[in-house]
């Protein structure tokens, strides 16, 4: 491809040589197309800023392989499995553990933290269920899937299916029944038991007859379902930056409430122009739920080297717990992210999902395993646009001044808001629905 | 630029105007040719003469294709089904071919999000691609590689998402 890029730059080149009215134009429009004194917007610039806009979002997609997701029975038990440590090997471990909602459903660390160490950053929650791809790697194709890993994980949950059904016949059986029908026969089943690492565990779960497997992992994968059901809810409310959007191109005079200061203007201009921040981070979740080397370093906290997409595609696509397995309440033909993903290649190489950036400064330390500990320090990365440690960086260096990275900071700045989530469970500081 | 221009070069004379214009030519050249060549182009409009249009003739000329997106627009972040319509150089419908999808975004140097798929010949010449999805705003390149007795060409679209 870099030959093609060159042979593009040489044609353009050699065409701009021709002219040097063209010249002048089109160097002007590459280097200062975003520009105007007048402060307005182009069209161009006008459909994009909409399309930024929280109030651009669509409402929740259906996830065809969980028919309980936007069941209330079924939420209101994922609230109370999200918050219980029951839910783990030593009893202290919840999924709010790590997605902490004071913290805005993460955990401010370079590495998760439950029983064990994780190996990367923990993500935050909220929109993601807009994603068809969960963790950074993408190693789960839906909400409820990727609640599962983590329950199984010995750095995180550290338990097992088998202990979390008699979890779930011991101390939910009849909200679990209200919406998933009969818990199984339990009876005569090790406490602990199923197909984890830990070898004790594992071996009491091969002497588990295939019947009874398959009806403690439908009981697991249920519990994936409730918790998918109870995350889906937990969504962004509006900042300042939507209601400027709003107000904007709406013609509407600016109020405190919705006002941008120049530097901040001057962030956004720089965030859809000359910094291409939202060529990837596009969409009113400013994600575009995909995988990308951004030449991040590797982390010094202690993680292993991550090979990204590369092994979460692999992970994903043999998973019992995706979209076409058995556990799944999908149509095969239905599962088409999981049908039409890219396997190979070495674009997967160390390529991570775009996180949102709302309330991305609300969060460090930043990246897949907390490499970088300020916005600055991020800012500074995809202005030098590095090698990547392995495989190839998409960034391309940018070469803003100390001014244009303060003022994208400041805008960044502007796109923070309460997270959004139902209340009941839980009281926290942060805004309930 | 000219009245920028103009203004810092009050009172020179015409050859030094000249020459100095010589010099703007050749420092604005070199900006250019910095940031084509510093991977600036990330940033950079498309090509100004590409062509967008949905009908193409292969390249070697063997076929004309079509495409046909769902509904007028092609959303980002979607995946999408389109229907490729094939026909040979003096018009025949083309239903027997086998016909592989790639593409991606030449200014950012990946391919495509998604490996679409022929998944059906729906007859007089029109395939079913499924697995079209375009995660970015920009530039991007779509390529049918036809297959047939006949013979194996590419058929290359632009869009401008």
């Amino acid at each position: 491809m870099s030959a093609t890029m060159s042979r593009m730059a040489m044609i353009r080149l050699g065409a701009l040589a021709a002219s040097g009215v063209t010249l002048l134009g089109l160097t002007l429009a590459a280097t200062a197309a975003p520009r105007r004194a007048s402060g307005a917007w182009t069209p161009d610039e006008r459909a994009l800023l909409r399309s930024l806009s929280l109030s651009a979002l669509e409402k929740l997609p259906v996830d065809p392989s969980n028919k309980y997701a936007d069941d209330s029975a079924a939420m209101w038990l994922g609230a109370s499995l999200f918050f219980d440590a029951r839910l783990s090997g030593n009893g202290k471990v919840s999924c709010a553990t790590c997605h902490a909602p004071e913290k805005g459903f993460q955990d401010g660390l370079p590495l998760g933290k439950g029983v064990g160490t994780a190996g990367r950053r923990t993500m935050p929650i909220a929109g993601t269920a807009y994603s068809p791809w969960q963790f950074w790697d993408g190693r789960a194709d839906s909400h409820w899937a990727q609640a599962l890993g983590p329950l199984e994980s010995p750095a995180e949950h550290a338990g097992d299916r088998t202990q979390y059904a008699h979890v779930m016949r011991a101390h939910y059986k009849n909200a679990y029944e209200a919406v998933f029908g009969a818990l199984p026969d339990l009876r005569g089943l090790p406490e602990r038991a199923g197909p984890v690492p830990d070898s004790t565990r594992s071996h009491a779960w091969a002497s588990i007859t295939p019947v009874r497997q398959a009806e403690i992992s439908r009981v697991y994968a249920n519990i994936g379902k409730a918790i998918a059901a109870y995350e889906r809810t937990i969504s962004f409310t509006p900042a300042r930056f939507d209601r400027f959007v709003d107000a904007e191109l709406a013609g509407q005079p600016h109020t405190p409430e919705n006002t941008f200061s120049d530097d901040e203007r001057a962030g956004l201009r720089l965030f859809i122009g000359k910094a291409n921040c939202s060529t990837c981070h596009n969409g009113p979740l400013l994600t575009d739920n995909h995988f990308h080397n951004t030449g991040v370093p590797q982390s010094t906290n202690g993680a292993a080297n991550d090979s990204g997409r590369t092994t979460g595609v692999r992970a994903v696509m043999a998973s019992e717990f995706n979209c076409a397995g058995k556990h799944s309440d999908a149509a095969p033909e239905s599962c088409s992210e999981l049908r039409f993903a890219v396997t190979e290649g070495s674009e997967l190489i160390r390529a991570f999902k775009t996180p949102s950036l709302r309330n991305a400064v609300t969060r460090p330390p930043f990246m897949h395993a907390g490499q970088f500990g300020s916005i600055n320090d991020v800012l500074a990365h995809y202005n030098r646009a590095p090698t990547a440690p392995a495989g190839k960086t998409e960034l391309k260096r940018l070469r803003l001044s100390d001014s244009e990275l303060r003022q994208l900071e400041a805008f960044l700045k502007t796109v923070v808001s309460p997270v959004s989530f139902p209340s009941r469970a839980v009281s926290t500081s942060t805004t309930p629905k | 630029m000219r009245s920028t221009y103009s203004g810092h070069s009050n009172g020179i004379s015409g050859l030094n105007r000249r020459l100095a214009s010589f010099k703007s030519y050749r420092l604005t050249f070199l900006i250019v040719a910095v940031a084509a060549f510093s991977g600036c182009m990330a940033w950079m409009a498309p090509p100004a003469n590409l062509d967008y249009s949905r009908v193409r003739s292969s390249v070697g000329g063997q076929y004309h294709a079509a495409i046909k997106p769902e509904g007028d627009s092609i959303p980002k972040g979607k995946l999408q089904k389109w229907t490729l319509h094939l026909e040979t150089a003096n018009g025949s419908p083309v239903d027997n071919a086998t016909v592989t999808v790639d593409g991606g975004m030449p200014q950012h140097g990946h391919g495509l999000p998604t490996k679409p798929i022929v998944t059906r010949h729906l007859g007089n010449g029109d395939h079913l691609v499924e697995g079209m999805k375009f995660n970015m705003g920009g530039w991007w390149v779509v390529k049918f590689h036809v297959n047939t007795t006949a013979g194996v060409d590419s058929v290359v679209f632009n869009l401008k998402l």
